[in-house]
């Protein structure tokens, strides 16, 4: 049985930042294990521009991100095994691993970063009325059709969902000469960023229909339009209001799902409200040893903040194999209090946290003018006001260690919204 | 004249507030950079756009390029009709020139991932 010293699944930019963090603080002996025939990840497909500004200080497309961080792995001479399958992780960290090279086999690992990132909300998630056509992709999918196979899925295209992708497919496609009829959207506003609605509709005058869905698909094996109607508060599609759009594609843009059939089978305790591991503040699963970054852990805008949290992770798994004694005494709850959706992490040993610690979360609605507090009890630890919140952008809030030492019982993150 | 703009100058989408005189700005507001600064003048006068799309080397496999610098927004489909008749083997390497001065523009139009 083959051993490895720290064993990272998946070899995209989480996984590759955990590794050379990891590799940087005096771990060698690594194993990147990526299913995919190269390392990178989901950044080979996106091949629009806009990664790396905080990163690189410059605007980058996915590949070019992909292929600095790549170049730093060959660099460091970190190893990698492309086409390595995991089937399993078990509690004692054992990975089963199927590839050409190897066949089926049993890597021991001392300590594992989870790097697998995240899938899209398919179709049957959704419970979209109608028929199984040809002609509806998720928008991904329709990414890695257009940008890796040169394949163009269709001519006439709607788009369900305003998340990232499906803004950034809208573009594509036209750009690809198909005519993009609408993005639809079910909230009252958009899921994705701001910037992608300017330069991938507005630019081009796609309209963005917002608390609007689709309620039927017509075509029996060949998509040929949808129906498309308002919906109420309750997100109930409202009667009378239906349009009919001819279409031979539908894009759905609809969430993504952190990947954790994995984790689920290693026995980490998985958050309901991430889809996630639960992690602490050095992003450790409830499994010691096992930790998690970047989209596996909780799904990211932006993947500049997936590097740097993976770096994180990658130290300090570097630091648990090196021998740093766990953290003492209980680790207090974060919680998300008013106005926000989650937090990650969502348990904090204060003794044992690093000057700073990062609690990154979504709002769960538009604040304007409103301020982020992080408190414990009577005691505010931090308070931050900005502009504007959206859930569409993750925030990230450090809190200083000597704050830390306030908190007590739970801490809570919680948006107080400006009084009108 | 006022004209309200978002920042697409990196992911923050500041919302900005532009005034307007005789097709120039003339002050900007909501910024939190000066990228956002910068953005609405050249917004307001000239509005320009990285393009990124893909050439299917002779090989079939798509090669993602991009235009090294901005280029004017009016131009975005002439651009990427050049892109798509340009011709192309493999291998290629990130930062390969494609297509020099790319529809008159002066920006060059460059491999943005080694493939082959």
């Amino acid at each position: 049985m083959r051993e490895f010293e720290l064993v990272i699944i998946g070899g995209g930019p989480a996984g590759m930042a955990a590794a050379i963090a990891a590799k940087e603080n005096g771990i060698d002996d690594i194993v990147i294990l990526e299913r995919d025939t190269q390392l990178g990840g989901i950044l080979n497909q996106c091949i629009h521009n806009g990664f790396g500004l905080h990163t690189f200080k410059e605007e980058l497309t996915g590949p070019e991100y992909a292929e600095r961080y790549a170049a730093k792995v060959y660099e460091l001479g970190i190893h990698f095994e492309l086409g390595a399958m995991v089937m399993d992780i078990s509690k004692d960290k054992e990975i089963t691993v199927i590839s050409r090279t190897h066949g089926a086999e049993t890597i021991r690992a001392k300590a594992i970063v989870l790097a697998m990132g995240c899938r899209e909300r398919p179709r049957g998630a959704l419970g979209i009325p109608g028929f199984r056509p040809q002609g509806v992709y998720t928008a991904g999918t329709a990414q890695k059709l257009v940008n890796c196979e040169g394949v163009i899925p269709g001519k006439e295209v709607v788009i369900l969902g305003s998340g990232d992708i499906g803004l950034i497919m809208a573009r594509r496609m036209t750009l690809e000469g198909a005519k993009v009829k609408a993005v639809v959207e079910l909230a009252p506003y958009s899921s994705g960023l701001k910037r992608n609605i300017v330069q991938c509709l507005d630019d081009y005058g796609i309209p963005l229909m917002l608390s609007h869905t689709v309620v039927d698909i017509k075509g029996k094996r060949k998509l040929e339009g949808v129906f498309v109607a308002a919906v109420d508060e309750k997100n109930r599609p409202i009667e009378g209001t239906e349009e009919y759009f001819p279409c031979d594609t539908l894009l759905l843009s609809c969430g993504l799902i952190p990947e954790n059939e994995l984790s689920r089978s290693a026995g980490v305790e998985l958050s309901p409200l991430t889809n996630g591991p639960t992690v602490d503040e050095s992003l450790e699963t409830s499994i010691e040893g096992v930790f998690a970054c970047g989209n596996v852990l909780h799904v990211h805008d932006l993947v500049d903040f997936v590097s740097e949290e993976a770096s994180r992770a990658g130290k300090n798994a570097a630091d648990y194999i090196k021998g740093k004694p766990a953290s003492p005494g209980v680790p207090l709850d974060v919680k998300p209090g008013n106005g926000v959706r989650y937090t990650v992490p969502s348990r904090l040993y204060t003794e044992s946290a690093d000057d700073g610690v990062h609690i990154r979360f979504r709002v769960t609605g538009v604040f304007k003018g409103a301020s982020i507090v992080v408190s414990s009890g009577d005691n505010e630890l931090l308070r931050r006001k900005g502009r504007i919140f959206v859930p569409s952008e993750m925030l990230d809030v450090v809190v200083k260690k000597e704050n830390l030492e306030l908190a007590s019982g739970e801490i809570e993150v919680r948006i107080e919204e400006a009084s009108v | 004249m006022i004209r309200e703009l978002t920042c697409i100058g990196c992911p923050m989408g500041c919302s900005l507030t532009v005034e307007v005189e005789n097709g120039e700005a003339v002050s900007v507001s909501g910024n939190t950079c000066k990228i956002g600064e910068n953005y609405a003048k050249s917004e307001i006068s000239a509005p320009t756009r990285v393009v990124t799309t893909t050439v299917i080397s002779r090989q079939g496999i798509p090669v993602p390029v991009k235009t090294a610098g901005n280029v004017p927004k009016e131009k975005i489909f002439e651009v990427v009709s050049l892109i798509k008749n340009a011709k192309l083997s493999l291998p290629v390497r990130l930062g390969d020139v494609i297509l020099p001065d790319v529809a008159g523009t002066g920006v060059d139009v460059k491999a943005t991932k080694t493939v082959g």
